[in-house]
């Protein structure tokens, strides 16, 4: 099996500094990461991928059975990192992937030495004592939208989505391919995702970790950043001045700041 | 234009060239601020932090809310329902970050009263000069009849989807009950014959249906065996019941009088009695026989008789083989009294009976597939494998018939009876069946 071509990996950055993985959560790609990459290329070498079931990953190796739970994309990580033969490496979730980092890190201490967790959360649903935001029903309300809204997405699309990385006179054609995801992989992921609860994977952490939360986050609100920054044992939590879920594309100076700045600190 | 009865209408007449002009007239007076709130579209535009800072009448007519409720307390995420959030926050921002621009995104909005109603959202990033993002405008349309509509086309891809599924599952269970009734109408294991060795193969042409050949060998009084094998005409279910018949017939007729004539004879009868009466005359061809072992002189001899089945082939020790003719015997179920054609033979060591159905002499062969294998072949190949026991010739027959692919589209059933020579294995656990 080539790991490389099924997560769509990408190696860019400087071969000499520490490698960073940039992990995207669910909706998007590593597409997400383009205004991260270049804050981080002069002094690490950064690492892109994307899920099997998103963005270029190749479709034929997804499995219903292996993604309905978080272990199957911790094991994609695992693999990914083999696959570079990566040692002690700074892994950087955003959203579900924290979570999925965590886990990653529990099976290949050797390989995950630090975590940067983006908008992170263990659980989405309310549950006794415990504020996640949601509850089952809004699960199910987002499985509809995923439904009524393909982004660009038909069988026509797939395959020029899937095999034309980098055709730019495509780019018209191309609209919303960012996250365009086949709608039965992505229904698997937006489950596995919202019905994931991995509060207890939180405190196995053992690695230095830096948790980043926004101020207005509707999808991982601040108490919920609270909660992982109190679950992980000597975390450092930064709240970030930005809005909605994804602080890397909206204040991608803030984090770019918070993130070097904790790459810096590291051993 | 109107034209007042009485009156000529001129084209150029006077008062409709007023009516047009002032109807254009209020056209232009219609204000940017009256085309803006009125639309037939909502309309808001928000800073880049979602917070409202302008909005249409229509829109606000949807929501059920007045302005000063809205404009700087809330966010755009806020007039959508929790799943809207959801998506909104994992695919259209993060979509219009990176493009700039999002376009037919389907969303619900909440009103006032409670209720929802489906819209399609669109979104630009309005830039500065320098560059730096200061607001995104964004238009909402009323989705309630496309929604349903798009519903409804949902709904049964949907239930297509299950038709389909049950369909292929319908099919597998046919295909096992198929299977399990096919096995009930073969032997599963063959009897040990003293002294002597028996063994069978069978193909199946189709997996969806049932084939029409048979074969058995059972004890008949503890010294003798019978044994059978045939073809009967058709396929499917009513081919499957005319072998079921035919199978337990032969088996009950050889006990009360072991007989091949005898034995084929009852089974004319009864076929006959049971199909042609009802006008559905069904028929088999058959080859009935009894195999009587001798183990103290090593050989054994088989008395057979066919009602129209192709004749057995004897393949002997001395590396010959030959047809066993059973010449004149009529097809059995056709008439109310039908000829048999009996024959007999002695199998020393090292020689075999051989009965197959036609699915062997009829495979089709040759590049394209025109030609027949026939019963010239079938002999110069089982001279190939005389001498051999039976086990060996059945498996090599096996491959023969891999060997024809897509060219044997029958149902094909092999039988083979001998006495293996001193230097082959004994017989005791040589016994086998294949299929």
């Amino acid at each position: 099996m080539d790991v490389v071509r099924r997560n769509n990996v990408t190696v860019t950055g400087n071969p000499q500094g520490r490698t960073v993985v940039l992990a995207h959560g669910f909706g998007c790609d590593q597409n997400m990461w383009r205004l991260t990459v270049p804050a981080l290329a002069d002094d690490h070498r950064v690492v892109l991928f994307d899920y099997v079931g998103a963005g270029r990953s190749d479709a034929s190796a997804f499995s219903e059975d292996r993604y309905a739970s978080l272990d199957g994309y911790a094991q994609d990580v695992v693999e990914v990192c083999e696959a570079l033969d990566l040692r002690d490496a700074v892994f950087v979730g955003h959203s579900v992937s924290a979570m999925i980092g965590v886990l990653a890190a529990d099976r290949a201490p050797e390989r995950i030495g630090a975590l940067v967790m983006v908008a992170p959360s263990p659980r989405y649903i309310d549950d006794d004592g415990y504020r996640g935001g949601f509850g089952a029903d809004d699960i199910e309300e987002l499985l509809g939208s995923l439904e009524s809204n393909y982004l660009g997405w038909s069988a026509a699309m797939a395959p020029v989505i899937m095999g034309n990385a980098d055709r730019p006179e495509l780019g018209d054609e191309l609209r919303n391919s960012f996250c365009a995801t086949d709608p039965d992989m992505a229904r698997v992921f937006a489950r596995t995702t919202f019905l994931s609860d991995s509060r207890e994977d939180l405190k196995r952490v053992r690695v230095p970790t830096l948790v980043l939360d926004c101020t207005q986050d509707v999808i991982a609100p601040r108490e919920v950043g609270a909660y992982v920054n109190r679950s992980i044992p000597g975390s450092t939590l930064v709240t970030l001045d930005a809005t909605g879920h994804c602080p890397h594309l909206s204040a991608p100076e803030a984090t770019n700041e918070a993130l070097t700045e904790f790459l810096a600190g590291l051993k | 234009m109107m034209a007042r009865a009485g009156q000529y209408s001129d084209p150029h007449d006077a008062d409709d060239d007023k009516t047009a002009q002032a109807a254009f007239a209020a056209l232009l007076e219609d204000s940017a601020e009256d085309l803006y709130e009125s639309a037939p579209c909502g309309y808001l535009s928000t800073l880049m932090d979602g917070t409202i800072a302008k909005i249409n009448s229509t829109l606000l007519g949807w929501l059920g809310l007045a302005r000063s409720d809205v404009v700087g307390r809330l966010r755009f995420t806020d007039l959508l329902t929790v799943g809207g959030k959801l998506y909104h926050e994992t695919h259209f921002a993060p979509l219009l970050r990176m493009q700039g621009q999002i376009s037919g995104i389907a969303l619900e909005i909440k009103q006032a009263g409670g209720g929802r109603m489906p819209v399609l959202v669109s979104s630009v990033v309005k830039h500065g000069t320098t560059g730096e993002p200061l607001l995104i405008r964004t238009t909402v349309f009323d989705a309630r009849d496309r929604r349903a509509y798009e519903e409804e086309l949902l709904r049964r891809q949907q239930s297509a989807e299950e038709a389909r599924r049950q369909a292929e599952a319908d099919r597998a269970r046919l295909q096992d009950t198929f299977a399990v009734l096919q096995q009930s109408l073969l032997p599963d294991t063959l009897p040990e014959l003293p002294g002597a060795e028996a063994a069978a193969h069978y193909h199946t042409a189709s997996p969806d249906r049932l084939g029409g050949d048979f074969y058995d060998v059972f004890p008949l009084d503890g010294k003798r065996f019978g044994f059978f094998l045939g073809d009967v005409c058709g396929k499917g279910p009513q081919a499957a019941a005319l072998t079921s018949l035919t199978r337990y017939t032969l088996r009950a007729a050889a006990l009360h009088d072991p007989d091949p004539v005898s034995a084929l004879t009852t089974l004319n009868k009864v076929l006959h009695e049971r199909y042609s009466a009802g006008g559905d005359p069904r028929y088999c061809t058959a080859v009935f026989g009894t195999i009587d072992p001798d183990p103290d002189a090593g050989r054994l001899t088989v008395h057979l008789a066919s009602g129209g089945h192709p004749p057995a082939v004897v393949l002997r020790a001395d590396g010959t083989a030959a047809y066993l003719p059973t010449p004149g015997g009529l097809l059995v179920g056709v008439l109310p009294a039908a000829p048999f054609t009996d024959a007999s033979t002695t199998l020393g060591p090292g020689d075999t009976l051989l009965l197959y159905t036609d699915g062997l002499t009829e495979a089709r062969t040759g590049k394209d597939r025109t030609s027949l294998y026939g019963d010239e072949a079938l002999l110069a190949f089982a001279a190939t494998q005389a001498g051999r026991p039976p086990h060996a010739v059945i498996e090599a027959l096996g491959g023969l018939l891999t060997g024809f692919g897509d060219g044997l589209d029958d149902d094909t059933a092999l039988l083979a009876i001998g006495v293996p020579s001193s230097d082959d294995q004994t017989s005791e656990d040589r016994t086998s069946s294949t299929r």
